[in-house]
């Protein structure tokens, strides 16, 4: 098993290194960008502010009730201080990118497998297209730019979210969580969220973009692929981001 | 013209082709067939360097596939047009967008000049109504069709077809049969065909290669097949009740322009297969 997973990783940067190579025709490949923007990015948007809206309240709240049964007390507008903290470190990057690992990657793995087992690939092939820069390019490419679009959305949809909990729990004021949100906060915590998003895009877009690539066999298999593509991403992007984290915050 | 020397490929320990020889002439029809399991897909697999064959050699018009460089490789492969068994359209391409492509990606060509040459290769295959549509959204016949007119847009000097009946009605696969016939003399292709289409094999094969078990069996074309002597060949072709009183038919009255004076001049049968009883 260990020889297998050895093997794959070998496959896939492989698959990376024929991916990642200057495309054959531009403007194919600008249309190609544009629908994957679409596709990966655009289509996104819905489950991303619905997400961050009802974490951003669910983070305030719980805020609130930890502060409250403290043992000395703290000022309310750290509600607003911790709820912006939180999301711009851990909760928009990791939490919208393992949701998008499931959403997007198993359209990735789903297409791209659906491509295989219908000779599609093999067409690109025989006509003398490099099928992974094809393929695969064009989406890390839409991933690594438009996602970390998709976190500043859901930061700002998520403290907005704390905020519309405390006008309609009444728990805390208007006021105290806007100057929590206005307290300082060190500027690299906003590029380290960025820097995770990007690479955590790039895992999104490479992992079930892999395994659809080399499945074999028929729609069963496609639909196992597409399964072990979100199932590899999650726990690529989970150990990744304790790796970041080290390495960053440390 | 496309010779074959010696070809073998394996997949770990199983032999899949075991020496091929033979070659596919210019501006003709060559058919290849097989009872499934006897190589057919792997070796026009192998013709297209989908797999890497294990030794011998396949020469496009004197060029040797197994020793070109992948630059080499690249340009030969936009000399060749390929329609798969299940047509293998770009799901989310209209039929215009699949034709297309290979303009758009090997040719400079303007988008007026583009738009030109597919519309002239939509009329060749009488698609003028479909051009918006997506591979979905029309019939299995007519992406047969599309999948022609996107191997024959770019003018290849090799035509492909791996079972371009398989799943259609009768009446179809002669209008598929036709046109590919049609496209090999206007083009002046070599063209190949897969099949498992008996009807194409006794109308349009001006060369049939048998495989059987990964050797080629037999080698001639559809005017001496009734006249045959394989066996297995005979037993494979005229399975069916109707195709067998066809043959006696032709056999006894000997009237019929698919049987010539000498048969056996055209019929060559590989040395290494032991003679039948």
């Amino acid at each position: 098993m260990l020889k297998r997973l050895f093997e794959s990783i070998g496959e896939y940067f492989l698959l990376l290194g024929k991916a990642i190579s200057k495309p054959q025709k531009r403007n194919v490949y600008m249309k190609l960008l544009v629908r994957e923007f679409y596709d990966l990015g655009v289509n996104s948007f819905g489950l991303v502010l619905f997400t961050s809206f009802f974490v951003g309240a669910v983070v305030a709240i719980q805020m609130f009730n930890n502060f409250d049964a403290s043992s000395f007390p703290i000022p309310n507008s750290f509600v607003g201080y911790a709820t912006k903290t939180v999301l711009i470190l851990e909760f928009s990057p990791t939490i919208i990118s393992v949701i998008l690992a499931g959403k997007v990657g198993s359209y990735i793995a789903s297409s791209i497998g659906t491509m295989r087992v219908t000779e599609q690939i093999d067409a690109l092939d025989i006509m003398g297209v490099n099928s992974p820069n094809f393929l695969i390019l064009p989406k890390i490419v839409a991933s690594v730019v438009f996602n970390p679009i998709l976190i500043a959305i859901s930061i700002v949809i998520g403290i907005w979210g704390g905020y519309i909990a405390g006008v309609a729990t009444g728990n805390w004021t208007t006021a105290d969580y806007i100057t929590g949100i206005q307290m300082y906060m060190p500027s690299y915590f906003i590029w380290y969220a960025f820097l995770k998003t990007a690479v955590f895009a790039f895992l999104i877009a490479t992992i079930p973009a892999y395994f659809g690539y080399n499945v074999k066999g028929g729609s069963l298999e496609v639909g196992r692929a597409s399964t072990q593509a979100v199932v590899w991403t999650m726990i690529s992007v989970i150990i990744m981001n304790l790796l970041l984290t080290q390495m960053f915050l440390s | 013209m496309i010779e074959v020397k010696e070809l073998r490929k394996s997949f770990e320990e199983v032999e899949v082709l075991k020496g091929i020889n033979t070659s596919f002439d210019t501006g003709k029809v060559n058919l290849i067939i097989g009872q499934s399991g006897s190589g057919k897909t792997v070796f026009l697999k192998s013709l297209l360097n989908v797999y890497e064959p294990s030794s011998g050699s396949i020469l496009f018009d004197g060029r040797d596939i197994m020793k070109m460089s992948p630059e080499e490789k690249q340009t030969l492969r936009s000399e060749i047009g390929t329609v798969f068994q299940g047509s293998a359209l770009f799901d989310s391409m209209t039929v215009e967008e699949n034709i297309s492509f290979p303009l758009d990606m090997f040719t400079n060509l303007s988008f007026r000049e583009k738009k030109r040459k597919v519309l002239e290769v939509i009329g060749r295959v009488n698609l003028q109504n479909a051009n918006k549509k997506y591979p979905s959204e029309i019939s299995g016949g007519m992406q047969k069709r599309v999948a022609i007119a996107r191997a024959i847009v770019n003018n290849p000097k090799y035509l492909f077809c791996d079972e371009p009946n398989s799943g259609l009605d009768p009446y179809t696969s002669n209008v598929i049969d036709d046109l590919l016939l049609e496209i090999t003399k206007e083009y002046n292709t070599t063209t190949i065909i897969n099949t498992h289409d008996m009807n194409s094999v006794m109308t349009i094969g001006e060369k049939i290669l048998y495989l059987r078990l990964g050797i080629k069996e037999w080698e001639g074309d559809k005017d001496i097949l009734a006249t045959a002597k394989n066996k297995h060949l005979i037993d494979f072709v005229y399975s069916s009740e109707l195709f067998k009183q066809l043959r006696d038919f032709m056999l006894e009255n000997n009237q019929t322009s698919l049987i010539n004076d000498k048969p056996e001049d055209n019929e060559i049968e590989d040395s290494r297969i032991p003679k039948q009883k």
